[in-house]
């Protein structure tokens, strides 16, 4: 009881005390200096747009908790973007019509501090450390050697110095071409002016020395040079499907119909439009790609289904420093 | 009740005095200050609704056969990530609202950036004492690229396999290191093992934006430090006195305005127009790529840059220095920052001019400035319109490689015709003016005379 009595009365105490203190208004001298401008249009302008602002916050719950009303997602962006930009809205009002209107000067910060400047550096000097060379390059020596002691398990990451993996492609001889599903290819259903993408049977698909792109051209139209001789099927050609420029899946494939006057057939990545030529052995005609497209080696068995002959001719996927100093491996 | 509030915070901080000189901050007023304050609001945006996206995101790469209500997908095999995004766009309420808005707030974070930085430079405000404000700023938009990269590439859809395909090849052509490097990040050769997705979610969700953070931070407090700085206009306004509206009452309205039309726009973008519709693109496979495929608008350069380079991989006996992507993909942007964060101090170096600078240059009044600017911008827009020939080819049938080769010539023509043209039209200008002085000096002295 008698702490209940004591709050009270400091209580009181307290807020008479403050009343005392408080200066009275139009005493004190005006820091914003323009009144703020009366103007009961604008406040109601305000009033009434905040007002709607809520409505479009309230319309969002609505809109959320109800499943039936068609174009959630619109109806959800609507009103909750309309919710701010109705605050938007008043507050804009209120910034040009209800709030003085106040244009001021100030001087710009001082542009440096020699007095201060000169006091750091006499307390970094004066405590000795900047004559201790020896100290301090020992000091350096050790920072050095921690922050590279805490970067070294960086090369956990992964196998940086082990590259051999770029040369490796899930193709040798004797292995099968399946499509997606893992049918296995025959050289008859190989047609002219389509294209096929084939995999190794029985590997990851998704590697990027898997995916083959195969295509026919007629025997005689195929100028395959000296080194790819003999790398078809009957006109089947089959290069890597993954272009050499910058690891696109290459999707187009442009067949002339209308021999000669149309350009040569070509295969054409989407990403940088870099053009292969199969006829040649997937020699680059156009576009960014350094280096032409791996080429495997096809053969076909008694039954008639599509085989590898070999590795490809060069590593598979986009270049980098080693592309052209091994040969791929299985 | 605010007599109380502001003792309490004064007497448990003491930083009344630092809070009466905050309210009396002064901005100077013109439309084109407030590019920065919008990029910064998109940034708040962007982590509102990035973080609702992290607790539906999963990331991981393992395959899962498609069972959603969304018929055209049922039975396909896709990745977690894949499906764990689509679930977020056809099942989560608003779900598909908060990822389109995240994804419109990325596009306007980036161009706000980009147009904040077109305004510093050809005003000058880059110069002393506001040099160190400025590379943090440049660092933050291209930081911001790499973000937006990392954003979309998450989703695993079709579109963002081609474009880590292509960041693949990037990395990959880096001299020396390429191979190395991509070993380390993707943990082995493309599409890189199970940590690669979780790798990429880390720097997406957390270290890059921190860092912007960061940089935001340090970058908003060397303005407030240093004031703002402010164009002629006012005949107040000198190098050694600003004139503005002060924070409060004048401007808190007015940045909170923005602040909710920021956000405001964003959501109806978010809500009415359709950006990214991942289902349409389909699950991502090394062995798949789409025609007509675009990245987001601010990475638009790059695609045309990989684009124009002729074929050719730099090499010396079977060792390949130099390969192809690298020009395109690493090059060219190298060059454009290198050569944006050593802007002021070649400045310094060619007109000698080492004075402080608190008042801002219309573009006219450096043409030499303007002209090198408009140079770079017009080969940075060369090659972000060559990222759409593709689009023009189908779109108008103008020919493919006609355009390829206008656009290579383009490239070192453009901006040399930019440059002179937007020399002469400073001088121009500047002549104009002092006609336009000498007349009215000369009424004055005619109608003194009379």
């Amino acid at each position: 009881m008698g702490k209940a009595r004591d709050f009270l009365i400091s209580g009181l105490v307290l807020l008479l005390g403050r009343r005392r203190r408080r200066v009275r208004r139009g005493e004190r001298e005006r820091v914003v200096v323009p009144e703020a401008p009366r103007n009961e249009g604008a406040e109601l302008l305000a009033v009434f747009l905040l007002l709607a602002s809520a409505a479009c916050a309230v319309a969002f719950i609505v809109v959320y908790a109800v499943d039936s009303l068609p174009g959630h997602t619109q109806l959800l962006g609507l009103s909750l973007g309309l919710a701010f930009c109705f605050l938007a809205a008043a507050l804009i009002v209120t910034g040009q019509r209800l709030v003085p209107n106040e244009e001021l000067e100030d001087k710009y910060p001082e542009r440096e501090h020699e007095a201060e400047q000169e006091l750091v550096v006499q307390v970094i000097e004066e405590s000795g450390l900047t004559r201790r060379r020896l100290l301090l390059g020992a000091l350096a020596a050790s920072g050095g050697a921690i922050g590279l002691a805490l970067l070294t398990p960086l090369a956990s990451f992964g196998p940086a110095l082990r590259v051999s993996r770029f040369y490796r492609t899930p193709w040798s001889r004797g292995r099968r071409l399946v499509d997606e599903h893992g049918k296995p290819y025959r050289a008859s259903d190989i047609e002219q002016d389509n294209f096929y993408t084939a995999f190794p049977e029985g590997a990851d698909k998704e590697d990027f020395a898997s995916p083959l792109l195969l295509v026919r051209l007629p025997t005689d139209r195929l100028q395959l040079p000296p080194e790819n001789a003999g790398y078809d099927v009957d006109g089947i050609v089959a290069f890597s499907k993954i272009c050499t420029h910058a690891g696109c899946a290459i999707t187009l494939y442009r067949a002339p119909l209308f021999q000669p006057n149309e350009p040569p057939p070509a295969l054409v990545c989407p990403c940088h439009y870099s053009t292969f030529d199969p006829s040649r052995g997937g020699t680059v005609t156009f576009g960014p790609a350094g280096r032409k497209l791996p080429m495997l080696p096809l053969e076909v068995d008694r039954v008639g289904f599509l085989l590898a002959r070999g590795n490809f001719d060069e590593p598979v996927g986009p270049s980098w420093w080693g592309v052209r100093l091994k040969e791929p491996t299985t | 009740m605010i007599r109380g509030l502001v003792r309490f915070v004064d007497r448990r901080s003491g930083g009344a005095p630092f809070l009466r000189k905050a309210l009396r901050y002064l901005f100077p007023d013109h439309w084109s200050f407030l590019l920065g304050e919008v990029a910064l609001y998109a940034f708040i945006v962007l982590v509102g609704t990035g973080l609702y996206l992290t607790f539906f995101y999963e990331d991981s790469t393992a395959k899962v056969v498609y069972r959603g209500p969304y018929q055209p997908l049922a039975g396909h095999e896709m990745t977690h990530a894949y499906r764990s995004v689509l679930d977020l766009s056809t099942t989560v309420k608003a779900g598909l609202l908060m990822r389109q808005t995240h994804h419109w707030a990325a596009n306007v974070f980036v161009a706000a950036i980009f147009l904040h930085l077109l305004r510093v430079f050809f005003t000058g405000a880059y110069r002393k004492p506001r040099e160190l404000t400025y590379w943090i700023g440049l660092t933050m938009l291209f930081t911001a690229l790499l973000e937006g990269y990392l954003g979309y590439s998450l989703i695993d859809d079709l579109l963002s396999g081609m474009g880590l395909a292509i960041g693949y090849g990037v990395v990959l052509s880096i001299p020396f290191i390429g191979a190395n490097l991509a070993e380390l990040i993707w943990d082995g050769p493309f599409p890189g093992s199970h940590v690669f997705f979780p790798r990429m979610f880390i720097v997406h969700v957390l270290v890059l934006p921190v860092l912007i953070g960061v940089l935001l931070t340090v970058h908003l407090a060397l303005v407030v430090l240093r004031h703002h700085t402010q164009f002629r206009s006012d005949p107040r306004a000198t190098e050694h006195r600003i004139v503005g509206v002060p924070t409060f009452p004048g401007q808190t309205p007015r940045s909170l305005g923005l602040f909710a039309a920021v956000a405001g726009v964003l959501f109806l973008l978010g809500g009415l127009v359709q950006i990214n519709p991942i289902w349409l693109w389909g699950p991502y496979h090394t062995y798949s790529a789409t025609n007509g495929a675009q990245p987001d608008w601010y990475l638009g350069w790059l695609i045309g840059a990989l684009r124009l380079m002729p074929s050719f991989d730099l090499t010396i006996r079977g060792y390949t220095l130099v390969p192809n992507p690298f020009w395109g993909g690493v090059a060219l942007p190298l060059l454009i920052f290198v050569l944006l964060l050593l802007w002021p101090w070649l400045e310094r170096r060619f007109t000698g001019d080492r004075a402080y600078h608190n008042l801002l240059d219309r573009p006219r009044d450096a043409p030499g400035r303007t002209a090198i600017g408009m140079a770079v911008l017009t080969s940075v827009a060369v090659v972000f319109v060559a990222g759409s020939s593709d689009r023009v080819d189908v779109l108008f049938g103008v020919s493919y490689s006609a355009q390829i080769w206008l656009y290579r010539v383009l490239f070192f023509v453009g901006p040399v015709i930019a440059g002179l043209l937007a020399y002469w039209c400073c001088h121009e200008l500047q002549r104009g003016e002092r006609v336009e002085r000498e007349r009215k000096r000369a009424e004055q002295l005619a109608r003194g005379s009379v």
